[in-house]
């Protein structure tokens, strides 16, 4: 696969938009097993963008590379380099604690702590230092009104998240995300393990934190992304195939393998 | 050809169901040896020590009469024993296990580290009396007082502790430690703040199971030099003192003088028996109260 078929695939129009993200040669190993290879595109503010792709194609390891929680696993090694806002967050100077603050995380499967609702928001400020309770009642308030589920759980802001269902956890943890007051919000299917009430309330939250945020959406289900997404990614074994704006990618396809990915033909 | 067919079912059935029935009678029997043999220990102490305990025989002091001999010393002796115990193995064992578990890299090293900690868990008692007294009595002439036991019989249940704080930081999903470093917290923070909370229940477990392994031990203390005498009752850590164990063994000794010691050995059997008994249906409590966490 040459580099100028990827590049075709990439489809960077002259925009005004800012750019976020900007990954450069990315290559990502697992000890000997390579699973990123030549990763090179931009994300822009104040989009929802999507990555899609098979089972196994590196999408989960690419938006954990972001905020560097890939680095959790001792085995992983990275070569190129990924700009956020135009600083290489590879850089030694660049403090991983740091970069988490500015972009936050939702995972898979609802991950609150085992702590009243309250704890659970309130972790993220008390860790980088605030302590004054007006002021984290507030910030509570704010990031649970944020995450469209403050009337749900005003009355009982400290009993134990686990408390909740499933899809109501999750709100929790994008509340919690919202409440470090971050730029950018990745998030690796985050309505997988959902009903698809759920769903559907967290797609619209997405809608509505475009607004404000820059998200990054990991998702397996190709329909979401296509509801959703203003770009989409597809990646295939570890590569970027294609990207493009969402309309055009589910209408038009550049590349036949993601013509056959959108249209089922595997996957 | 079929070969898995009626016949050969039929042909061995009758001869595997027996070998069923017989491997369940017999953990059955295993069970009830066990069973018995605690039931006769009962039976054999409780009647010994009947008429014996009272309220007079908790609170008083010793004496070579011996129906006014009490076990207030022992007791005493015993409680101040656990308030050096329990910190040292706190603190030194929980350490010791967020070390391993958190910062330590795998390998080698750790392995190694790992083992040793296991292995300790296995020396004999006795040798850890040798110890105390070459280091802790003599060494550091420290004479045989509380602090001296507690730091003994520390060492001898540090490993509980260890490996029982391991099990429980171990058994934190690694989900919410990643919640945490998520949201840009550090190592310390994220053991501080969702670690550490979420394994307290296991490390309480492990500490009271510790706990109740030292106020029953006798060979170190032996080795100390811990007497059962007419003493003044321990005041500090730096008194001279005796614990339940001790009592039980001397009066057994010297029952063959006074044959009511007997007795009074069965009275501070079922004493400390009662105390074990407490400290673990705690530890059982916790351990309950707290499961169904996750």
């Amino acid at each position: 696969m040459s580099l100028q078929i990827i590049q075709d695939n990439i489809d960077i129009e002259p925009t005004n938009q800012k750019i976020v993200y900007d990954t450069k040669d990315l290559n990502l190993w697992y000890g000997e097993e390579q699973a990123l290879k030549n990763i090179n595109f931009p994300i822009y503010e104040n989009e929802v963008t999507a990555i899609i792709g098979p089972s196994g194609c590196g999408k989960s390891t690419y938006i954990k590379t972001l905020n560097r929680m890939v680095e959790l696993v001792p085995i992983v090694r990275i070569s190129g380099e990924i700009l956020y806002r135009g600083k290489n967050i590879f850089d030694k100077a660049y403090k991983e604690e740091e970069l988490r603050t500015k972009v936050g995380m939702v995972f898979q499967k609802p991950n609150p702590f085992p702590k009243s609702i309250y704890d659970n928001i309130a972790y993220g400020p008390r860790i980088h230092g605030i302590r004054n309770k007006k002021i984290l009642d507030e910030i509570v308030e704010k990031s649970l009104r944020g995450a469209a589920i403050w009337d749900e759980v005003k009355d009982r802001l400290h009993e134990n998240a686990y408390g909740l269902s499933g899809g109501q956890q999750q709100r929790i943890c994008i509340a919690r995300c919202l409440a470090i007051e971050p730029d950018v919000i990745l998030m690796d299917e985050p309505t997988s393990a959902l009903d698809p009430i759920s769903t559907l309330k967290i797609e619209e939250l997405v809608q509505e934190l475009k607004q404000n945020f820059s998200i990054i959406i990991v998702t397996h289900n190709m329909q979401q992304a296509a509801r959703i997404s203003d770009r989409t990614a597809f990646f295939l074994s570890g590569e970027i195939i294609e990207y493009a704006k969402t309309d055009k990618m589910f209408s038009n396809p550049s590349d036949k393998r993601t013509e056959d990915y959108i249209t089922g033909r595997f996957g | 050809m079929k070969y898995v067919n009626a016949a050969q079912v039929q042909k061995k059935l009758n001869t595997r169901l027996s070998i069923n029935k017989l491997a369940k009678s017999l953990f059955l029997i295993s069970i009830l040896f066990s069973l018995v043999v605690l039931v006769i220990l009962f039976y054999r102490v409780i009647s010994q020590s009947l008429g014996w305990i009272d309220l007079q025989f908790i609170t008083s002091k010793l004496s070579t009469v011996a129906e006014n001999a009490g076990i207030m010393g022992a007791i005493l002796g015993t409680l101040w024993l656990m308030v050096v115990v329990a910190p040292i193995t706190l603190i030194l064992g929980v350490g010791t296990a967020i070390y391993l578990e958190e910062y330590a890299k795998k390998g080698r090293l750790q392995r190694f580290i790992q083992t040793n900690i296991s292995n300790l868990a296995g020396v004999p008692s006795i040798v850890f009396g040798i110890l105390g007294l070459t280091v802790f009595v003599r060494g550091f002439e420290l004479g045989n007082i509380v602090l001296a036991g507690g730091l003994t019989m520390s060492l001898l249940v540090l490993p509980i502790v260890v490996v029982a704080s391991q099990e429980a930081i171990r058994a934190v999903p690694g989900y919410l430690r990643e919640a945490s470093y998520g949201m840009g917290a550090t190592k310390w923070q994220t053991i501080k703040n969702v670690v550490l909370p979420a394994s307290l229940p296991g490390i309480l477990t492990g500490a009271i199971l510790a706990l109740s392994r030292a106020i029953g031990e006798t060979a170190p203390l032996v080795v100390l030099g811990i007497p059962a005498l007419l003493i003044p009752l321990p005041d500090s850590i730096f008194d001279k003192f005796t614990v339940l164990p001790m009592q039980i063994y001397y009066w057994t000794l010297d029952s063959a003088l006074v044959a009511e010691y007997a007795n009074l050995a069965a009275a501070t059997i079922v004493v400390l028996l009662l105390i074990l008994f407490l400290m673990n249906s705690i530890a059982i409590i916790i351990r309950n109260k707290f499961q169904r966490r996750f």
